[in-house]
């Protein structure tokens, strides 16, 4: 059935193929999904930047307490008085560097990105299903953001009770500054954000499953894809209850009702709300918050698979377990929010059932990780930045996801929760996993987005500076953790146990520092490459998925002809008895006689006797 | 394309170092009449600026390094002016010094990055080139990163370790802390076994010439097996934590019923303490009765919250079960003993309970500590607004007697003015009674 939608689709382009474009329709108000993704990535880019500059200032502020840095009051005003921050705009730091960079930067900027590039290039498809909704989905992430980075432009600063925004804290505009007009953008902002991505995601889902080219059966997807498809249901399933979460916080904040408010004097204040309960918005939170974290991390980890795999020159290790293993995180993915809330007075039986399907989650990200390993195992390793990248990502995700054996645990999390132990494990295995996941598409992939190659030698450097830092400076915050320092905590001099940790907090700030200034290479190498990079070949990596096949200048709908026909999976890498150590999907069966193997015919008899007699003619002996 | 890059890469420094200067210029001006360390200042930036005007046009980007080397010394000098306006000028001065030795560190960096191209084409002209020599390099430092990172882990458990962990000292916490070093122990493990194989196996298996990788896309008995074994492990550790977790939860009714009964209560940024007194009971709580005098909202019409003390300090005896009602009178903070391994949010509108026994006496760990300050804490542990991180209360473990003695000593939350005022508004306050009583 797909094949005649896409035969109709290509007969259709090219009787529209040559309408007049002009700058407006080409780079703003695209609906070409190459143009698109771009824009995300370079809206997730600038946002990233901004979201690291905050952790950099609050870093300042954790590193030396009791130090003025004057120059700060020049960039920040009366938020920094005498050049100290001061404790209610760090918390609007820490909260706003929270959301851009889950939000922002790891949903739009990395799925975003990804999904919008990838998803008709490797299935092979003209375009998204609804590019008019794909430009939608750009356009309200794009104001979003505006809104969101507005903020800082207010009398009474941006929000500021933390990235999970708990009411009352985030209800009651009295209880902190934070919670007046920024919080009400905030709403807002995330209200549009969720438009954003319940647009991309029916897109993605519906070009997935019904664009696919001639012979690309859901067996024959790159991980890549399926990550993205996977991704984006999560994303379908888990936003909307974010809005509705939304919804009713701004019913409690402006309409007077009481979802979520109850039992309230603040500031002396008697508040007039009952009947509402605070663990009603952690509830609903949650259950977009944690798929959350798999809708930041599954993206990564195809992106890496694809590029492990390309870059070891060896077919990806368990493909089918490693499909598996993302549905079943998938599927876990909305059963284990409840882990969040152990110590929120949430029903303690209902607590430990959630630490049972929490620690089973471990399992499939577990079978991943080995077989990335086994992926790399006798193979043909060409280190490429984006390789690199990938490399790091499966570290982080080890060392970053090991830890969650012990938060996931509810006996264990009594101690360790809302500690810095928290924020080493999802700084490791959400933040720089996705992170590392994101910068290995970009190195990968900007061949195909640009035309041009970028600098190696930048791309390394970068890579050792990123990598060193992200460790100097997640991995020590685990030991504060146990040693009780809770987050979000403006000073660690308040009390005597935590003063030790401040002196670790000086070479976790100067590792930052350096690892964010080192950002730098990157930018200049990302923008630079744009105009000066070497030009890039139609397959610069050897690598055998249908993005490749395309024309290296972008042209709308992909493919100047038909649509290629796919006849094998995508991680014919080093088969033996090719002469070449790559097989295109493209490249059909009957043109690789001398390397075909039985189970690559699925049971066809036919071409299964075809191959026996081509074997017996040429005296090939299977192995 | 490495010296096009490098190129433009020096072009943009270079033109960022004219500008950032600009913005120098007129402030280095306005000191230069008031100290005269500014006017040797002026002259070698001046002359800085000179140099470094021409070396972003020529392509030798060393004059400019010496010379905003030199630039970059005297900073030091001059950051002894004293601060004369509001935002000391010398402020953007340091600023633009940072900026400079920033783009000096850049350009050194792309320096060598060229030097690097030059010497790689000529290995190229002569024919030595090997192509393969980065990918070795590359898959080498992964190996160095390895060892650098087993003894990062290594110094960081022994030092940073040892500064973090201090055993409970509650009778739940002891299960608890078995069941972290179980985990410690499992995942280091992992930890250390899975990055030896991954880097190992990155290096062993880098390019080499003529090499070609192993086609292996699966093998259902291996993959099998890594499923199962997690799964295994998971297992045991999911049973154990579970049957842990509803040991200190799920407290038997008489238990419950038999422990001191101590209420904690909550505010930005604050925590108030509420004793039974002498009936062993609570008195109950209404937040609409919340008034200056009574700012804790307790509703005096029940009696058994006449009795009820106020202290200072959460003091508690060792050895004796306390059941902790946590309750919250504006937001959700939390109620947070690292030592104790005692965590539960104080959320407003519900009660929250934790049951404990505590084994060691404050002097005790102290003398333990070897640190006669050292005192337990009671943090706030969910961010409730400016004052989170400030948020603390003293917890003090004593001995049967000195708790008994202490509590002897502790005052009322019924004063005397309270029980004048509660007389005198009965009529008024019998009416809210029948409101949502906490």
């Amino acid at each position: 059935m797909s094949s005649t939608v896409l035969s109709h689709d290509a007969a259709h382009h090219d009787a529209h193929g040559h309408h007049h474009e002009t700058f407006l329709t080409k780079y703003i108000f695209s609906q070409d999904h190459k143009m698109i993704a771009k824009q995300f990535l370079i809206t997730g880019i600038i946002m990233a930047v901004f979201a690291m500059i905050l952790s950099l200032l609050f870093r300042i502020q954790l590193a030396w307490p009791d130090k003025d840095f004057p120059i700060l009051e020049v960039f920040l005003g009366k938020w920094a008085e005498g050049g100290r921050i001061k404790p209610d705009f760090f918390l609007s730091l820490v909260t706003i560097h929270g959301t851009m960079m889950v939000f922002f930067v790891l949903t739009a900027g990395l799925s975003g990105t990804f999904s919008n590039l990838l998803i008709p290039y490797q299935i092979g498809a003209r375009d998204m299903a609804s590019p008019l909704m794909n430009m939608l989905s750009y356009w309200f992430f794009f104001i979003a953001c505006v809104i969101m980075i507005a903020s800082f432009f207010i009398e009474s600063g941006p929000a500021s009770p933390g990235w999970t925004i708990y009411p009352p804290l985030s209800a009651v505009p009295t209880a902190i500054s934070g919670s007046g007009l920024g919080m009400t953008m905030w709403l807002a902002s995330m209200t549009l954000f969720i438009i954003s991505q319940v647009l991309g995601g029916v897109n993605y889902i519906s070009t997935v499953l019904n664009m696919r080219t001639k012979g690309m059966d859901l067996w024959k997807m790159p991980l890549t894809i399926w990550s993205f498809f996977l991704t984006a249901i999560v994303g379908l399933l888990s936003f909307p209850v974010l809005v509705s979460a939304v919804v009713l916080l701004i019913f409690d904040r402006s309409a007077g009702t009481s979802f979520y408010l109850s039992d309230l004097v603040v500031q002396g204040q008697i508040l007039p709300n009952e009947g509402g309960s605070p663990i009603l918005f952690q509830h609903l939170f949650w259950f977009l918050g944690h798929p959350e974290v798999y809708i930041v991390v599954m993206p990564a980890l195809g992106l890496t698979s694809e590029v492990i795999s390309t870059n070891s020159r060896k077919p990806i290790f368990g493909y089918h377990a490693m499909v598996y293993s993302l549905v079943g995180i998938t599927v876990l993915s909305f059963i284990v929010w409840g882990h969040h809330m152990f110590v929120t007075g949430m029903n303690p039986f209902l607590g430990g059932v959630f630490m049972i399907t929490t620690l089973i989650i471990a399992v499939p990200s577990a079978v991943k990780s080995f077989n990335y390993m086994a992926t790399l195992w006798r193979g043909n390793i060409r280190f490429t930045p984006a390789m690199m990248f990938a490399i790091g990502m499966v570290s982080f995700f080890i060392s970053g996801g090991l830890t969650g054996l012990f938060l996931g645990n509810a006996a264990l999390d009594i101690n360790l929760h809302d500690t810095y132990f928290v924020v080493a494990h999802f700084h490791l295995v959400m933040g720089s996993a996705s992170i590392f996941g994101m910068l290995c598409g970009v190195y990968h992939w900007y061949p195909k987005m640009f035309g041009r190659m970028m600098n190696e030698k930048l791309g390394y450097f970068h890579f050792w500076l990123t990598f060193i830092g992200a460790y100097l400076v997640f991995f020590p915050m685990h030991f504060m953790g146990i040693d009780g320092v809770p987050r979000r905590y403006y000073s660690f001099t308040e009390f005597a146990f935590m003063e030790k940790w401040v002196s670790v907090n000086i070479l976790v700030t100067w590792a930052a520092i350096i690892a964010g200034v080192g950002q730098l290479a990157f930018l200049v190498n990302f923008f630079g490459s744009i105009f000066r990079g070497k030009k890039a070949t139609q397959n610069p990596w050897n690598s055998n998925t249908l993005e490749w096949t395309t024309p290296v200048e972008h042209i709308h709908g992909n493919w100047p002809g038909e649509i290629p026909t796919v006849y094998r999976w995508p991680y014919d890498y080093s088969k033996p008895g090719h002469n070449e150590d790559f097989i295109p999907q493209t490249v059909p069966f009957s043109q690789t006689m001398s390397s075909n193997m039985p189970h690559d015919f699925e049971g066809n008899e036919e071409a299964i006797r075809i191959q026996e007699q081509w074997n017996k003619e040429n005296n090939r002996v299977e192995g | 394309m490495n010296l096009k890059i490098n190129n433009g890469f020096k072009s943009i420094a270079g033109l960022l170092l004219l500008i950032s200067l600009f913005f120098a210029a007129p402030v280095m001006a306005m000191q230069n009449d008031s100290t005269v360390v500014d006017t040797s200042e002026v002259a070698t930036t001046a002359s800085a600026e000179a140099t470094v005007d021409s070396a972003a046009a020529s392509t030798d980007t060393t004059v400019a390094t010496v010379a905003a080397d030199a630039t970059s010394t005297t900073t030091t000098a001059a950051a002894k002016v004293e601060e004369v306006k509001q935002i000391d000028p010398q402020v953007y001065k340091n600023f633009f010094y940072y900026l400079l030795l920033f783009l000096v560190i850049c350009s050194i960096i792309a320096v060598i990055g060229k030097i690097h191209s030059v010497y790689v084409l000529t290995r190229k002209m002569n024919g030595k080139h090997n192509e393969l020599g980065n990918n070795n390099l590359q898959a080498s430092l992964f190996l160095v990163f390895l060892i650098a990172f087993l003894a990062f882990v290594y110094y960081s458990y022994d030092v940073w370790g040892s500064w973090s962990w201090r055993d409970a000292v509650t009778e739940h916490g002891k299960d608890i802390d078995r069941m972290f070093i179980i985990t410690l122990v499992i995942t280091t493990v992992v930890l250390v076994l899975t990055h030896i194989v991954l880097f190992v196996f990155t290096y062993i298996y880098r390019s080499k010439a003529k090499s070609k990788a192993y086609y292996y896309p699966h093998n259902d008995a291996i993959e099998r097996l890594w499923t199962i074994v997690p799964a295994i492990v998971l297992t045991v550790l999911v049973l154990f934590g579970f049957f842990t977790w509803r040991s200190i939860t799920n407290v038997p009714e008489d238990l419950q019923k038999s422990a001191i009964q101590i209420e904690v209560l909550g505010e930005q940024f604050a925590w108030h303490v509420r004793y039974p007194g002498v009936d062993g009971q609570i008195g109950k709580r209404n937040y609409k009765m919340t008034t200056a005098t009574n700012p804790y909202g307790i509703d005096f019409n029940d009696k058994a919250s006449w009795d009820d003390l106020q202290t200072q300090d959460i003091v508690i005896p060792v050895n004796k079960s306390v059941r902790f009602h946590i309750i919250s009178k504006d937001i959700i903070h939390s109620f947070y003993i690292p030592d104790f391994r005692v965590q539960i949010n104080a959320v407003p509108g519900m009660t929250n309970y934790f049951q404990f026994t505590p084994t060691v006496t404050t002097e005790e760990m102290r003398d333990k500590m070897n640190d006669p300050n050292y005192d337990f804490i009671m943090l706030c542990n969910k961010i409730c607004g400016q004052g989170h991180y400030n948020m603390g209360k003293k917890v003090i473990v004593v001995t049967e007697a000195e708790y008994k003695e202490w509590l002897a000593q502790q005052g009322k939350y019924f004063t005397e003015d309270l029980q004048k005022e509660f007389a005198s508004n009965n009529a008024v306050s019998e009416g809210l009674t029948t409101a949502s009583v906490n």
